[in-house]
């Protein structure tokens, strides 16, 4: 009786805790099957990690989770991914607004050749989320706060997001993600163009970011991973191995192939 | 002839490269590392200096001769009748070398035959004299470079500066050419506004355009070479050209780089660039033929009264024929936005529409400006068409539907028209000065938009 009482309990703190939820997710590039059968499922304000050797489907994966791959001709995704109990690949949902509650930063810092407020005022001005001029300035100003920049360009907001350093344009990105109020920020590999030191702002500031939103990361770095996230996924061709608390992955993983991936063994 | 001899002495110098080899080779008995360069360098140096000395001499020596028997044979005439003027003396020389040739002379007598009879022996002379010579001294080239492979022979050194200096001589050569006929075209308009007394405002800005009309004695009529009409025909059918190219252009990129498939893509872009590949005069007839009564028709059905050649139908079809420049250069500008921007724009929730008018089309813009300026400064020089479809009367008007010229349909007119080359040729070629300024002006801010573009990227 009480196991059982228990077990409900945990379902339901479960059950309200999970953000996204994956079920027998395919992906297919043309031929070749990227992803096979996944499933997952994403904690709510909580740092979620996806590690793996290169081409094991990390990317992939988490680019179905905005439907990014929606913009690539010979991709094919089955099998369901839910948003708060919303299947995203329904057709009543539209990717252009799904896109505004799951944003996205990506491997290379892609500013727009545009100002630095003009790249973080860009999506709240699409999603009219400002109803005037100083709605917006407050934005801008809290998005670049909450990505950490605020105080290194508080004073050349009107000069070129492509003129600042690799990190902060890095940073300059996620503020920009931030600003359109997502519930979801996924990140893809979004360190690998830094130095140390970047890097270190960066994940600083991703624990920061999980007081308010849902992260998943995807990361080469198995430091990195271990650092900044609670839950990990172990990607290997295409399956998901293993996915647990980030402390049990990393000190006492189940599956072999695990081990030898984070040992240094396979990858 | 000396065709022929040219490929003689290419012949010879291949011979030498062959025979250049194989004696650094042989100098060395084989055992190629002893050489300082490697036989074909030694072969290369051979071939080099025979061609050149050959070349040099066919062209040089060939000249001179020819211009020193040249005046050999005016002294003749000039000796055999003392009467006759400088130019009467030319005619003479001309009619002797038709009838040498076996050609229609204007008449012949008695001083035309002989001096044929002397320009025979002496043509001979020198075709002969030349090709002996100038084989002479590719044998002889050849020969020094072949005496001089020895082992620390710097072949390769010596042929690569060779080589080097070949290079810079073609380049020299493109670039001497164009200062050339900047200067032609410079020292044109100084005669042509010595001319007119250097009223050089009655130039730029007087309206009336009708420079041949005012003609006293090789003197123009300052009042009449007002090129105002042609500046403002110029830029009127400019204006309309790039209001057809520029949209059209435009959004057919947008559509081939980011809407199109790629099979449409593979099939419609080789199509539209085909346009480019339409001679004007084609699009010229298609203005004068098809287009223009199309117009007078359609404007006559509402009342309209249109001249036959009009602004409009010479602006619209060379829109059309700007389209693919503008499309395709844009296009290409378009498709060189990282694919990073546009997936940063879908990321934050974007449409494509959004995404292209704010992020892709904001990042290529100094790119398309750079192709509409390219544009612009070929429908300023366009001439067939205008010359087909937009008649040759020099009104000063406002309204597209009459006729106008431009700038270079009145060079054609000076130009193939019956009137003396010396006096035509100075309004013209002062027309052709101010094209060129203003062609290589855009160019210029052209390129400029370019360079801070790749400033903006990197």
């Amino acid at each position: 009786m009480l196991d059982t009482t228990q077990t409900l309990l945990t379902e339901r703190t479960m059950s309200k805790d999970i953000k996204i939820s994956a079920k027998g997710v395919d992906v297919f590039y043309g031929d070749t099957h990227a992803i096979k059968n996944v499933d997952l499922e994403i904690e709510n304000k909580a740092v979620t990690a996806f590690i793996g050797p290169s081409g094991c489907g990390k990317s992939t994966f988490l680019r179905c989770i905005n439907r990014m791959n929606d913009t690539i001709d010979i991709c094919r995704v089955t099998g369901d991914i839910l948003l708060e109990g919303q299947d995203i690949y329904a057709k009543s949902v539209d990717p252009v607004q799904l896109r505004a509650r799951v944003g996205m930063v990506f491997q290379k810092p892609n500013p727009f050749p545009k100002s630095i407020y003009d790249n973080v005022a860009y999506g709240p001005t699409i999603h009219g989320l400002a109803k005037n001029k100083a709605e917006l300035d407050e934005i801008v100003e809290q998005s670049l706060r909450r990505a950490a920049i605020w105080d290194e360009v508080k004073d050349r907001l009107h000069q070129p997001g492509t003129g600042l350093s690799g990190g902060q344009q890095q940073r300059l990105c996620i503020g920009r993600a931030i600003a359109t109020a997502p519930e979801v920020l996924l990140m893809d590999e979004p360190c690998s163009a830094l130095d140390p030191i970047a890097t270190a702002q960066v994940e600083e500031l991703i624990d920061d970011l999980r007081q308010n939103y849902t992260v998943v990361i995807v990361t080469h770095s198995m430091q990195q991973a271990a650092r900044v996230s609670q839950k990990t996924a172990f990607f290997h061709l295409g399956n998901v191995v293993e996915y647990g608390d980030t402390n049990k992955i990393f000190t006492n993983p189940e599956d072999s192939r695990t081990e030898s991936y984070i040992t240094g063994r396979i990858g | 002839m000396q065709t022929l001899t040219f490929f003689a002495i290419i012949a010879l110098a291949l011979a030498f490269f062959v025979i250049g080899r194989s004696r650094a080779v042989a100098v060395v008995r084989g055992d190629v590392r002893l050489l300082h360069s490697r036989p074909n360098f030694h072969g290369t140096l051979a071939m080099l200096v025979s061609a050149i000395c050959g070349i040099a001499v066919l062209v040089v020596v060939g000249s001179l001769w020819a211009a020193w028997l040249e005046r050999d044979l005016m002294a003749a005439i000039l000796n055999a009748d003392p009467n006759l003027s400088a130019i009467e003396a030319e005619l003479v020389l001309s009619d002797a070398r038709a009838i040498a040739s076996g050609g229609i002379a204007s008449k012949t007598d008695p001083l035309r035959e002989g001096i044929a009879a002397q320009v025979v022996s002496k043509d001979a002379w020198l075709k002969w004299g030349t090709i002996a010579l100038s084989m002479l001294f590719a044998i002889a080239g050849g020969i020094w470079a072949l005496r001089s492979i020895a082992p620390d022979w710097r072949a390769r050194n010596r042929s690569e500066t060779i080589i080097r200096r070949i290079l810079m001589l073609t380049a020299a050569i493109a670039v001497l050419t164009t200062v050339g006929i900047v200067l032609s075209l410079i020292f044109e308009t100084i005669n042509f506004f010595n001319n007119i007394d250097w009223q050089v405002h009655k130039f730029l800005f007087g309206t009336t355009w009708s420079p041949l009309s005012g003609v006293q004695a090789g003197k123009l009529d300052p009042d009449k070479v007002g090129a105002v009409p042609l500046f403002a025909g110029t830029l009127m059918i400019t204006v309309i050209a790039m209001l057809v190219a520029v949209p059209i252009g435009l959004l057919s990129a947008v559509y081939l780089s980011d809407f199109a498939s790629p099979r449409v893509r593979a099939w419609a872009k080789p199509m539209l660039e085909l346009l480019a590949g339409i001679p004007t005069v084609v699009y010229g007839f298609f203005a004068a033929i098809t287009l223009a009564p199309f117009i007078r028709n359609s404007g006559e059905a509402i009342g309209l009264t249109i001249a036959s050649e009009s602004a409009l139908a010479a602006g619209i079809v060379m829109g059309i024929m700007i389209i693919p420049f503008i499309s395709s250069l844009s296009d290409d500008v378009i498709n060189a936005v990282p694919q990073s921007l546009r997936d940063g724009s879908y990321g934050l929730g974007a449409t494509k529409a959004e995404t292209i008018r704010q992020v892709v089309l904001p990042a290529a813009l100094p790119g398309i400006v750079s192709a509409v300026l390219l544009g612009v400064s070929r429908a300023v020089g366009e001439t067939m068409i205008v010359v087909m479809a937009a008649g040759q009367g020099a009104n000063l008007t406002a309204n597209p539907l009459e006729a106008v010229t431009t700038v270079t349909v009145q060079i054609v007119m000076l130009i193939t028209g019956d009137t003396e080359a010396s006096t035509a040729a100075g309004p013209a070629f002062t027309l052709g000065f101010t094209l060129f300024c203003v062609t290589l002006l855009m160019n210029i801010a052209a390129q400029r938009v370019v360079r801070k573009y790749r400033e903006l990227y990197d």
